[in-house]
């Protein structure tokens, strides 16, 4: 009870705690009660804005979610850069209607960042109701296989660590 | 000795990675077609362009300076945190604006809803004119008046 009254996000405050510290570059004792004293004060002072955020049950999925997503930016830039640079292939561009499995609000916006970075995607939109996802394609071939693989690459993941 | 020659490789190869990738995704606004399609370019482009020149920079200062450096990880931050949200505000604007997409693409689409096109046309900016294009229609109008 007491923990969730002054430490509402304990990650977040870490988060900022860290970014303190790599901002003003030092590790000396005085920035590090400065940067705790600040990254136990910001989540309080804005804890009106916060919606409640969804625990992460497991941490080690996270990790490897977030490697995956990283090889898969790598892909990205290489796949989107041999498009450009073609002149014989052109792009099959098209939009597609993805419908959303997860319900998390911070799972869906995690989802659709996810999807803009990596191969060939772009999110548009949301429906109000957040039941699906309008997605653009740069290269597409097979509306089916690109669903089946944002679900099973990306969404699977992040509905078990959220677990919702 | 060879450590430093290594590094120097690394370095260079990250550097030239790196404006390559930047440059491939400024380019890619040229040779794509319609606005949906450019939108590509830049949020990924320079992403990975971005990230190299930064490692580049994180190792060189490590290892001239003997001292880390790691605050170029919030610059890495900030960009992964940013570059989606820009991109996707841009895409919601050209659907609400009508941007027309090329009549290639396809996909279970074209169908929009009105949350997502919004009902009326939303007030748009005038088309651009080519200069060139409209002093040809003029000229040519000119000399349709002369000969009738």
């Amino acid at each position: 009870m007491k923990r969730q009254r002054y430490l509402p996000t304990p990650v977040l405050s870490l988060v900022l705690l860290v970014v303190w510290l790599l901002l003003v570059r030092s590790l000396a004792v005085g920035q590090l009660l400065l940067g705790t004293l600040l990254a136990v004060a910001i989540p309080l002072l804005t804890r009106g804005f916060w919606e409640p955020l969804p625990h992460i049950r497991r941490p080690l999925k996270l990790a490897r979610f977030v490697l995956v997503v990283l090889w898969d930016i790598i892909v990205a830039n290489l796949q989107v850069s041999r498009l450009i640079l073609s002149f014989k292939r052109q792009a099959q561009p098209g939009f597609i209607e993805y419908p959303l499995e997860v319900k998390e609000r911070l799972a869906i916006t995690l989802l659709a960042n996810t999807i803009t970075m990596t191969p060939g995607t772009v999110s548009t939109s949301i429906r109000p109701d957040g039941e699906s996802l309008l997605i653009h394609a740069l290269d597409m071939h097979d509306e089916q296989a690109l669903i089946h693989a944002i679900r099973e690459r990306y969404e699977r993941p992040l509905k078990e660590i959220f677990e919702c | 000795m060879t450590f430093f020659v290594i590094i120097e490789g690394v370095l260079a190869f990250l550097l030239v990675a790196g404006g390559i990738f930047a440059f491939n995704g400024s380019l890619g606004m040229l040779r794509l077609e319609d606005f949906y399609m450019r939108l590509h370019g830049p949020t990924k482009g320079t992403t990975l362009g971005i990230g190299c020149v930064l490692l580049a920079s994180m190792l060189y200062f490590t290892v001239t300076q003997r001292e880390f450096h790691v605050q170029e990880l919030l610059i890495t931050l900030f960009l992964f945190l940013t570059a989606p949200v820009t991109g996707h505000m841009l895409a919601k604007t050209g659907l609400h604006m009508h941007v027309r997409f090329s009549p290639r693409s396809r996909g279970s689409l074209p169908e929009f809803h009105d949350e997502d096109v919004g009902q009326g046309r939303v007030a748009r900016p005038a088309r651009a004119r080519h200069p060139w294009r409209t002093r040809k229609a003029r000229r040519s109008r000119l000399r349709q008046g002369e000969t009738s």
